[in-house]
């Protein structure tokens, strides 16, 4: 490469880094789109090329299914997981914050429950960021609209729902958990819930923020991008293992519409039945999706499984547990009998209107 | 020099805090760690998010950012 000589300074040290970087993404990239292209026949020749298996045994459907979904699933995870982070890079909670304050209810539970998605957060942040929160004076439903959205509308969720069925359904899911996250929001606002915070939050003196972080150059998005692409990959990789493979068995062994009578549409009970068994269980969206995945070819509807995913990862035990730090248990429940509504309402919805 | 690991005891502080414990004894600093998760204390240094890296009562990292940055924050800490 030829470097011109010009009349301003020489380019700076980080604009050549950042240069490198872009260089380096792309070449990703293209490595990514190759990777992805060649995992059908990979699979196809394992199953029934090596191990000579039949397509059409139970064993020969649920393992080529298997070798395919792997890699495919653990590929697009990370070239979404990345993107998704990357853009995060340009939000943090100290700037959502900023953004809500002052904003009325209402608009505000909006703005809250969308910045949700986009700011980076992460459960055990839970605490300080609520306490953050209400101490700057944004409302009590506002800031659960947040606290709502956030963990539901996730990038492994995302990219994981846009994996294994298509982006329309993860864009529904993700109009979903807005709604709710508003719904909740605005319902909690609403109920005048401030005397079920503990009380010792509202007497915290918050310090000064001394740390604004200087706006990071591209090569330090990429990094920070790549470096939360390997921790969260790295987190969920075994659940999408242990999800899929039990989706297999279901694929592969299951006889079709098996789940018509008791997950189809016309099974209206099975909505709520399918939150209240959600809402102890506790996994993440890596584990949850392939199952629910499998047992919507065998007839169950996408309401219902989608209200079933989303009350596993809205309403966890550990998540609860942490927020016990800030909320009495009145709130708690609350909080939990309000999401759990708002979720079985969506999942009527989805199942009317689809 | 006066290190503090503000975390709530999630995967992520727990490794700020072992890579912090481990680069301190890898550079031979005189340091002294202390793992902070009270939420008051927390409060008090105006950060929103956990973990978060305090040296001589100064926020100098939010979030993990990896070994590598915390070298470079605790280098330029004790250079001070």
């Amino acid at each position: 490469m030829q470097q011109t000589i010009s009349s301003q300074p020489a380019t700076s040290p980080a604009r050549k880094q950042d240069l490198k970087a872009f260089l380096m993404v792309g070449l990703a990239a293209i490595l990514w789109l190759a990777a992805y292209n060649v995992i059908q026949p990979f699979a196809n020749w394992l199953s029934y090329g090596l191990l000579g298996l039949s397509p059409a045994s139970h064993l020969g459907s649920s393992l080529a299914f298997f070798f395919y979904d792997v890699p495919k699933i653990i590929l697009l995870l990370g070239g979404m997981i990345f993107m998704i982070t990357l853009l995060r890079s340009f939000f943090s909670a100290e700037k959502t914050r900023a953004w809500l304050g002052g904003k009325r209810e209402g608009v505000g539970n909006v703005l809250a429950a969308a910045l949700g998605i986009i700011t980076p957060f992460c459960s055990c942040s839970a605490v300080p960021l609520f306490i953050g929160f209400v101490e700057s004076g944004i409302p009590l439903g506002v800031t659960f609209s947040f606290l709502i959205s956030a963990p539901v509308v996730n990038e492994v969720a995302l990219a994981m729902l846009f994996g294994m069925f298509s982006w329309k359904v993860a864009g529904l899911y993700m109009l979903a958990g807005v709604t709710i996250a508003v719904i909740g929001g605005v319902v909690i606002g609403r109920l005048k819930l401030e005397r079920y915070v503990e009380d010792f939050v509202w007497q915290i003196k918050v310090g000064k923020g001394g740390l604004l972080p200087d706006k990071p150059t591209w090569a330090q998005r990429f990094e920070i991008a790549w470096a939360s692409t390997k921790e969260i990959v790295g987190k969920v990789w075994l659940y999408v293992i242990v999800g899929i493979a039990i989706g297999a068995v279901i694929h592969g062994y299951v006889p079709e519409s098996a789940l018509v009578g008791i997950m189809g549409k016309d099974a209206w009970w099975s909505v709520p039945a399918a939150v209240i068994i959600g809402v102890p269980l506790y996994s993440n969206a890596a584990g949850v999706i392939p199952i629910v995945h499998a047992l919507m070819e065998k007839g169950a509807a996408l309401g219902t499984v989608l209200a079933f995913m989303m009350s596993v990862v809205a309403l966890s035990l550990p998540e609860m547990v942490i927020l016990r730090r800030v909320l009495k248990p009145q709130l708690i429940a609350i909080f939990i009998g309000v999401v759990a509504l708002a979720i079985i309402i969506i999942g009527y919805l989805f199942n009317l209107v689809l | 020099m006066d290190i503090k690991v503000l975390g709530a005891g999630c995967a992520a502080c727990r490794s700020m805090l072992s890579d912090v414990e481990r680069l301190v004894a890898q550079l031979k600093l005189d340091a002294r760690v202390e793992y902070v998760t009270d939420v008051e204390k927390i409060m008090s240094y105006g950060v929103m998010s956990v973990p978060v890296l305090v040296i001589d009562e100064q926020v100098v990292m939010i979030g993990h950012r990896g070994a590598k940055k915390i070298e470079a924050a605790l280098r330029a800490g004790s250079a001070v």
